[in-house]
């Protein structure tokens, strides 16, 4: 456990000074553009991962978080039919920051229990359309999120640091640091939820439903907490793309971008820590790889090809692959009370 | 009054269309429990060979037809034979992933071979519409609708009738059942991914002339066959071809009454309230759930 805890701090830092060792501006936006995708990633690996739910539908809550975060900085008004319009002024960036993370773990109440009344082919299908509603209302309610002219100028998050005040988080390594402490603080929130009741509860009902409901587990209530907090980080991961990109249109809902999360998942290893983090790397830095030498095109059927030959011949994902050679153990039931006390403390 | 016939005879040819896509995916659920992502790219792919046969290579529109389903059919059996055979018995998510797997890589063929502009197939029929009771009714449309209800009743007397028919009947109801009295559950699956996929194809070559044809045109064609074999119960026949005209009604009338903007978001809806109110589909009486 310390061996395991000193190499998780060991990353952390290494990772934090490569802008001061390597500070090349367009390698810094490229791993800070992946590290947003991987914490949507991290975030999808709690349904995917350890309750066993394909959700389909992820990029709808980083959407949300997107939309909402950037419209309540930017202020908005907006005719609801009453006799006047609903005015909100502009907030300070935080603020809109974690009302965007609120909205979308309500979204994500709501998809639960909307979704978890079914499950396998028919969960996947109520998820899917449930981002394909969003996307066609960011698209057409254009009073409220300028449809596809997409909303622009949105305000970069800002920070007060000893001795410069307030300064803008606008800088490549800036925002590669932003990124990389929302990634730790997603990792280490989920690492501890997996290892607590309830994410012991959550396993268990993956492995087996009938099984844990027999034995006392609230399945569904379960789900839903599961469903808000994944929804929630998603929702985050968004609110960090708009502010850091500054510019969103509704293509953020489209249906890729959820494939690519659930490629970095599966890839990496669904239901590890890490395999997301893995994942994500690989998946996140190979489009800056392949740019170059194939078209576009050319680089998704990479992807689809890449998904196709891990889930025949790795399953399971890389980092178990991996794991089993190192002889890590991967989370599991099986795993102590008294080891998760120790994880969580 | 004629605005209320004319969106109903639009939603009709729209609705024989869409049971076509709808039948195809759900024959493939039913027999094989795998959701079919590729679904549409199937279609997109015969909409596609209609545009090569006819566009390019000057073919007859009719032959292009018999064409694109004959490709559809040989394309499909072929996933199934190279992909879906080697994890028939891995659990229902993972090979719905291939299936996306599948998705991306048809899609981003179909990219590269003829770009993202949207291509037009001439139709063969008269521009005119034929006015009958100030309704408008393009001949295009009309054979179209034609042609549909001819390959539901094909479809239908091939299930009900042929001795193929019966295997597929016998493994739907029970694989190890039907095994042992001889059925070759392995070729089934086959042909039965084989003829969804060529019911897709066809229907995409059909609405070529009447659409344009797009790379993307297959997403929205994917999920709207889904919100049809919601609306019908997953793995059933009538009612995907029923939920097929009910899509298209709903769509018409609601786009017209309600909001053009929001057209396509209405099968989603849908979806989502058959799934609150009736998740086993509406028009099944024992389906399970999940």
């Amino acid at each position: 456990m310390i061996m395991r805890r000193a190499s998780f701090l060991i990353i952390v830092v290494a990772l934090a000074l490569l802008p001061v060792l390597w500070p090349d501006p367009y390698l810094l936006s490229v791993v800070a553009a992946a590290g947003i995708m991987i914490i949507a990633a991290i975030s999808l690996n709690l349904l995917l991962g350890f309750t066993g739910q394909l959700s389909l539908g992820h990029a709808a809550f980083f959407g949300i978080g997107a939309y909402t975060s950037a419209l309540l900085s930017l202020g908005f008004d907006v005719d609801l039919g009453f006799s006047s319009p609903l005015v909100v002024e502009p907030k300070p960036v935080w603020v809109a920051f974690a009302g965007g993370i609120v909205m979308a773990s309500l979204f994500g109440w709501l998809l639960g229990k909307v979704a978890f009344r079914v499950r396998g082919a028919y969960f996947v299908i109520v998820t899917i359309s449930f981002a394909q509603v969003m996307r066609m209302v960011a698209l057409n309610w254009v009073d409220l999120t300028e449809g596809p002219m997409a909303l622009v100028s949105i305000p970069p998050l800002s920070l007060w640091v000893p001795g410069d005040g307030v300064v803008r988080l606008v800088s490549k390594a800036a925002t590669y640091w932003l990124v990389l402490a929302a990634g730790v603080l997603a990792y280490v929130i989920v690492a501890n939820l997996v290892r607590s009741r309830i994410g012991r509860a959550a396993i268990a009902l993956r492995e087996n439903e009938v099984l844990a409901k027999s034995i006392g587990i609230p399945v569904t209530r379960c789900l839903i907490v599961f469903s808000v907090l994944s929804a929630g980080i998603a929702g985050a991961a968004g609110g960090l793309y708009a502010h850091t990109v500054r510019i969103i249109d509704p293509d953020v809902f489209l249906f890729i971008y959820t494939i690519t999360m659930v490629i970095m998942v599966v890839a990496g290893g669904k239901g590890t820590l890490a395999g997301p983090v893995v994942g994500g790397l690989i998946f996140g830095l190979l489009p800056e790889v392949l740019r170059g030498m194939v078209a576009p095109e050319v680089q998704w059927m990479i992807y689809g090809a890449l998904m196709i030959l891990i889930l025949l011949f790795m399953p399971k994902g890389i980092v178990p692959a991996f794991g089993r050679v190192l002889k890590r153990r991967k989370i599991s039931v099986r795993r102590r009370p008294s080891a998760s006390q120790g994880a969580s403390s | 009054m004629d605005q209320f016939l004319q969106h109903l005879v639009n939603g009709t040819v729209l609705g024989a269309t869409y049971a076509l896509l709808g039948i195809g995916l759900t024959l493939i659920f039913g027999i094989m429990k795998v959701v079919n992502f590729a679904h549409g790219e199937l279609y997109a792919f015969g909409a596609y060979v209609a545009y090569a046969l006819v566009s390019l290579l000057q073919m007859d529109y009719f032959v292009a037809l018999v064409l694109a389903a004959g490709l559809g059919l040989l394309l499909g059996a072929a996933i199934e034979f190279l992909l879906l055979r080697r994890c028939r018995l891995e659990n229902i998510d993972e090979v719905m992933l291939i299936m996306i797997g599948v998705m991306i890589i048809m899609q981003n063929a179909e990219l590269l071979a003829w770009g993202g502009v949207a291509k037009v197939v001439p139709t063969p029929f008269p521009q005119e519409s034929i006015i009958v009771g100030g309704i408008y009714l393009s001949p295009t449309r009309l054979f179209v609708l034609g042609a549909a209800i001819v390959l539901l009743l094909a479809f239908y007397l091939v299930i009900e009738r042929s001795r193929l028919g019966l295997a597929m009947r016998a493994t739907f109801q029970d694989e190890d059942a039907a095994r042992i009295v001889g059925v070759n559950v392995s070729r089934i699956y086959t042909l039965t991914f084989g003829l969804g996929s060529s019911l897709a194809a066809i229907t995409g070559a059909l609405l070529a002339p009447v659409f344009v044809v797009t790379p993307t045109m297959g997403d929205l064609a994917s999920l709207k066959a889904f919100a049809i074999v919601i609306l019908g119960g997953l793995g059933n026949i009538r009612g995907a071809a029923l939920g097929g005209f009910a899509l298209a009604l709903i769509e018409e009338f609601g786009a017209a009454y309600i909001s053009t903007a929001y057209r396509d978001a209405i099968g989603f809806l849908v979806i989502l309230v058959v799934m609150i109110a009736r998740p086993q589909g509406l028009f099944a009486a024992k389906e399970r759930v999940g």
